[in-house]
């Protein structure tokens, strides 16, 4: 056969979350430390696709990446249509743990990025007996909105371009255009109201500048990277959490925004094989 | 020279990279594409200075530098000159590479209605970094 086909495989599981069935979209490829991959407010987990056909990654890890319940292909519970959609710091956690469980993935490796990044800090805290290593990209324990966030979702303007619009500036315009076109892409497809809900986490509900202190990294280790460009996290608020987390380990990425991942995979690597290393040894 | 005669040097150098938006706008069909809802007079504020941008279905029709006595804005975008060529620059810095990023630090402000801008986000982030372009240091500099 000559098509041209990835190793990612997509399959879905089905999650109880709050009394609900949850029916959870996730794509995963390689063996061997499961590494869990957590996406940004408002987009999904195709993020994260890089990683996932990294060879050298995949050769040492199970890369597993889902999509958050109402994004990408993860269905929205039923009864969503009556419900204003907030993400919680609880509501979060949870998803996140029943996540791992349903799979029986062993001290999984969690690597989230902006509000994947913040939830990161609560894991920590809260079960860091649960996980390997944590990794924080774009990582920062609290951060505080001030442009109005209700021009996310209003029938006005259109979701999809805002969502876009705004985060296209996050990224470094070193990025190159193809990757960050792709970034933005994600953006566009977000069901209404999802982003802004997602933000209700990142801006107001998950707060842990008075919890980071009280993060033992002895129990499960904490790293942070920080891309220059990114105006939303900046390195400075990340430089902030790191000191506040005993132990805690930061690196500034130069190059890069709030997408690493995604914005330019190639440049993203150079910091994160380091870590991956790190990881792989503990 | 005295520092006034510096930062008005440089204001009228900033001006006059405003001043090329139509040529750089109207010459991108893309961008034009983008805009083609876009019918509204903004007002870019350079330092002291306060400059109007005429446009109209995504064309750039004109940019009017002179005082103005009375006359209306959908929005405005005020910036030092400083601010204004930092974010012109070929490859800006970190904090000067996006409106937005700049807004959050205090660099610029952005008031008015914004239902317009927020409506053409893309296209006026887009159209307003059309300068960098015509950066010193950039390769297609005439």
């Amino acid at each position: 056969m000559s098509a041209k086909f990835e190793p990612i495989i997509g399959r879905y599981v089905h999650v109880e979350i709050e009394g609900k069935d949850n029916r959870i979209y996730f794509e995963t490829a390689g063996t061997g430390i499961p590494l869990v991959c957590l996406h940004t407010a408002g987009a999904d987990a195709r993020q994260w696709r890089h990683i996932l056909t990294d060879a050298e990654i995949t050769e040492k890890f199970q890369v597993i990446a889902f999509d958050l319940p109402r994004h990408g292909k993860s269905n929205p519970p039923e009864g969503f249509e009556r419900e204003v959609y907030r993400l919680t710091a609880a509501g979060y956690t949870d998803i996140i743990r029943k996540f791992c469980h349903a799979l029986e993935l062993s001290r999984p490796v969690v690597m989230g990025c902006s509000i994947g990044g913040r939830i990161v800090l609560d894991l920590a805290r809260n079960h860091g007996a649960e996980f390997r290593a944590l990794v924080g990209v774009q990582c920062s324990n609290h951060h505080r909105p001030w442009y109005d966030s209700s021009w996310l979702y209003r029938p006005d303007v259109h979701g999809g371009e805002i969502c876009a619009a705004i985060v296209s500036g996050m990224m470094a315009p070193q990025s190159p255009n193809r990757s960050v076109q792709e970034t933005l892409w994600y953006y566009k497809q977000g069901g209404p109201g999802v982003f802004k809900g997602d933000l209700y986490f990142y801006g107001a509900e998950g707060d842990y500048r008075e919890e980071s202190s009280r993060i033992d990294t002895s129990i499960c280790p904490l790293f942070i990277l920080t891309g220059e460009y990114d105006y939303s996290c900046t390195p400075e608020d990340s430089e902030r959490t790191a000191k506040a987390v005993p132990g805690a380990s930061f690196q500034v990425m130069k190059e890069l925004g709030h997408f690493p991942m995604s914005e330019n995979p190639e440049q993203f690597r150079r910091y994160l094989m380091p870590v991956l290393k790190r990881i792989e040894q503990l | 020279m005295s520092s006034s005669a510096m930062e008005s040097d440089e204001e009228a150098r900033v001006i006059g990279l405003l001043k090329r938006l139509p040529e750089l706008a109207n010459q991108d069909s893309d961008l034009v594409r983008r805009g083609a809802y876009v019918h509204d007079d903004i007002l870019i504020g350079i330092g002291a200075h306060r400059c109007y941008v005429r446009i109209a279905g995504g064309l750039v029709e004109e940019i009017e530098t002179r005082p103005q006595r009375m006359r209306s804005a959908a929005f405005s975008i005020i910036g030092s000159a400083d601010a204004w060529s930092r974010f012109w620059q070929r490859m800006p810095a970190p904090g000067w590479h996006d409106l937005f990023a700049m807004n959050k630090r205090g660099h610029i402000t952005i008031e008015g209605n914004l239902l317009t801008f927020m409506q053409h986000l893309q296209y006026f982030k887009d159209l307003l970094a059309l300068p960098r372009s015509l950066s010193e240091t950039s390769p297609n500099v005439r």
